[in-house]
Parts: C-alpha cells; structure tokens; sequence
C-alpha cells in the first residue's frame, strides 16, 4: 500500500463527489427528510419513533454507500478507467481503500448532519453519546460499500447493480430486527441472521441509543465482515480478462 | 538495440472464439507502428494481449524486453482504448494530475502534458464537455504520465474529421521523434501513410507486413484500401 497512490485515490474520488451537487443534496437532504416524515408518521406513538428512528440512522448511510459504491465502480468498468487504472501501478487495495476512505468521509458528514438533525430539531432522545451513534453510522455505511463493491462485479450494467439492492440489501433488513426485535422473530430466522452483517450494524445503533451495553463486540464482528467482503471485493477486481 | 514489442506464435481465445492465430510480430523501437485491420481482425486484442490486459492461451510476449503483464512494465506502457478513458466529472488538468500521481515518477508535469496535446487552454474544463477531438487529446493525455515508451493507441482517431485526424497524427509523429514507438490501430486505410511500418491484421492472423511503400510495391496498387484488398485475393 502506497500512501501517496491512496491519497491520490481518495482526493479524486471526493472532487467527483464535489463536482457533483445534486448527489451532495440528496445525500444530506432525503435522510433530513425521510426523519421527518417518519416523526410525524409516529406521532401518536413517540416510543415507536424513538425506536425505529434510532435504527434508521444506520440503514441510511448503509443504502446510500451501497447504491453509489456499486454504481461507481461499474461506471469505472463501463468507462474503461477501471482499465486504464489496472495498468498502472495502483493496486487493488489501493482502489478500494481510496473508495472506501472518501466514501467513508461522506458517510462521517452524512452521518452527523442527520443524527444532529434528528435529536435538535425532531427531538430524538439517545441515551448514548452522539459520537459513539455517527461511529456505528460509519460502520453500517462500510458494510453497505463493501457488499456494494462486491456485487458491482457479478452486474454488467448499472441496471442489474441497482436490481442486488432488494436482492441483496432487503432481506437483510427485514432479518435485522428493524420490523422486530431480533430475538422474537422464529429460531431459524433469527440463526440466519447471526450470519447477517446488517444485523450487528442495527445492533449497535440501537444499543448507542438505548445506552445498552458496549458495542466493542458488534463493530468487532462488523470489522470482520468488512475484512471479509473487501477482500472478497479485491479478488473480483481482475487485472487480466480470460 | 532490441525490439519493442516481439510477440512468438501468440494465440488468444475468448470464449470459445479462437481471436488471434499463431501470431508472430516484431516491432522496432521508435517507430510510429500502424496496426491495420477490419473490425474484428483481432487489433483491439492484440494491443490488450501487450499491455497485459488480456490473457493469452500460448505463446510468448516481450515488451521492452520484460514478458507482457510484468510490474516494471506499468510505468512504461501508456494505453488508450477505443472509448476516451477519461473522468467526465473532473476537469482536464483534474484529469491529468490524478492519472500523474499514480505513478512515483512522471517525465513532464501535468501542465507540460496539456501542452504537448493542445489542451492547455481546456485545462480547468470538464472533461465532459469536451468535443470530439478534445476529448481524444484528453484520452491521448493520460498516455503520457509516468515514464512512457511505448504508447498503445486502439483506434484513437475513430468517429473524428479529417482536419482533427490530421492534427492527431502530427502529435503522433511529434511523440515519435521524441523517441517513443508507437502502436497505432486504425480501420481507416488512409491513415497508413502516416505510419513508418506496417501490419495488416485479418481474422486473427498477419496478412501482411511491411513499410507503405513496399506494401504498394508488393501488391502494385497505390491506395491503400487497394493494397489491402489485393492482399487479401492474393491469400
């Protein structure tokens, strides 16, 4: 790993972001205003809100790093830049690095406007502190990239990427315990989704708001899936096509 | 000195398509190299096959006397597809500087690149809002980070006018007594007079090689699609 290659990597990734308004709008605006919507859906039941809003804070960033990561990375492979980039000397670890750190750093912005936004304005209560809440976002906003990255290799168009989110993303979050705790869902669903990383990202948001114990366990079990799916990721990414 | 590019009884299958046949080619240092062919004679991969994109089913490739795909080589190849690989959002300098710093060493600095392709005063554009021309200056651009010897260039003056194809093969030849060799692929017949040598390609194989005047010697026409098509009835 070069530093100088993954400095590079990241800045270019962040100046295409930046040269691109419109997602930066949607990026901080629907999360803001999803919140919304949903506090006034809960209004005659705050505890729900309390509840679902918590656990909310992590799916956004999560669906939003899936959709642009898997989205970009095909844009890379349909442009030829993925090309051009695999004859040069930057390396795979690099090109994912550099994607997950610039994308990492949106995730960090997104997720501290939408979590202010939601205990300042819509009146959220966290037990837990603020900072511990946008860490666990970051984590959940990971794991969204690094499935997206994985999936973007087994799509041949930008069409079939966005087709893996109910393929891929909705099962999981139905087995996640945002519809219902986790523990009261049948056996077998509930073992299947001890093998969910999304599972452990939902985990941890609602135990930062909650103040329910650590969430050491839950982002180390959440590290391993990241390890997991990047390197997985990584080997996908081919220098040479057969 | 030693070749630029020699390949020994390359073959290359994708799929079940059998693409390049037995190929042999040599290509001096220096030299503007022109790679003629119909779409589908195999070009595109014959110039992914060097720069180490494509894998290959037998045979052999040295390039600048490394074998083809080797880690030295990523420093000395620069590549340009048929489509401009270039980042529409970014500028062109944006462009340039990205592709620049991937390498540890560059020969001239990202403004000196936009010079030598005539962008200079393009470089705080959007690369997508380029025209046609601009844009394959761009693409040609991005070739010419790090230490370039050797420059791959797959159809880089498709779909342009003649005065902008004219103005592309001046660079070209620019590069060239700078000491670079060239391979330049083109379906455009017209365009081999500006090469020093060429290989005509066909269904995978070498149809004929040779400089422009001995190819109209050999076939006694003097057009060049001609020369093509008499080599072709002379299979």
């Amino acid at each position: 790993m070069n530093i100088n290659r993954l400095i590079a990597m990241t800045k270019r990734v962040l100046l295409q972001l930046w040269h691109d308004p419109r997602t930066l709008a949607l990026l901080f605006l629907s999360p803001a205003l999803l919140m919304t919507i949903l506090k006034y859906v809960y209004w005659t039941n705050p505890d729900l809100f309390q509840r679902v809003a918590g656990s909310m804070l992590g799916v956004f960033p999560m669906l939003v790093m899936f959709l642009i990561t898997s989205v970009a990375t095909l844009r890379e492979r349909s442009s030829g830049t993925l090309e051009r980039l695999m004859i040069s000397p930057l390396g795979k670890a690099e090109f994912i690095a550099g994607y997950a750190i610039a994308f990492g750093l949106a995730s960090l912005v997104q997720a501290t406007a939408v979590s202010s936004y939601a205990i300042w304005v819509l009146g959220l209560k966290i037990a837990g502190l603020q900072i511990t809440l946008i860490y666990a976002a970051i984590l959940d906003a990971l794991i969204g990239l690094a499935i997206g990255l994985a999936v973007s290799t087994f799509a041949k168009t930008e069409f079939q990427a966005i087709q893996f989110m109910p393929a891929i993303l909705l099962p999981q979050l139905l087995l996640s315990g945002l519809l219902i705790p986790r523990e009261a869902m049948p056996r077998i669903l509930h073992d299947i989704s001890n093998f969910l990383p999304l599972s452990y990202a939902i985990d941890a948001t609602r135990k930062v708001i909650a103040n329910q114990g650590s969430i050491l366990n839950d982002s180390l079990i959440i590290f391993l899936f990241l390890a997991l799916l990047l390197s997985a990721g990584s080997l996908t990414l081919k220098r040479q096509t057969k | 000195m030693s070749a630029a590019i020699r390949a020994l009884n390359l073959n290359v299958q994708r799929g079940k398509s059998h693409i390049l046949h037995d190929l042999t080619v040599e290509i001096p240092r220096g030299v503007i190299m022109g790679l003629l062919g119909p779409s589908g004679s195999g070009k595109t991969t014959l110039m992914r096959s060097i720069v180490g994109l494509q894998r290959i089913a037998s045979g052999e490739i040295q390039v600048l006397d490394l074998p083809a795909a080797s880690k030295p080589l990523r420093s000395k190849i620069g590549y340009s597809t048929q489509s401009a690989s270039v980042y529409s959002d970014l500028t062109c300098i944006q462009n340039i500087r990205y592709f620049a710093s991937l390498y540890s060493q560059n020969e001239k600095t990202p403004e000196q690149i936009l010079e030598d392709v005539d962008l200079s005063r393009n470089a705080h554009q959007m690369a997508e809002s380029l025209s046609g021309g601009e844009r394959a200056r761009l693409a040609l651009a991005t070739t010419l980070v790090g230490t370039p010897e050797l420059l791959i260039l797959d159809e880089p003056t498709v779909g342009l006018d003649p005065v902008l194809r004219v103005q592309l093969w001046e660079l070209f030849k620019k590069l060239a007594s700078q000491g670079k060799t060239l391979l330049v692929s083109s379906h455009v017949m017209d365009e081999a007079d500006s090469c020093h040598q060429l290989i005509l390609l066909r269904n995978g194989r070498v149809l004929a090689e040779g400089t422009p005047s001995e190819l109209r010697t050999r076939s006694g026409k003097s057009r060049m699609d001609e020369v093509f098509i008499s080599l072709i009835g002379g299979e």
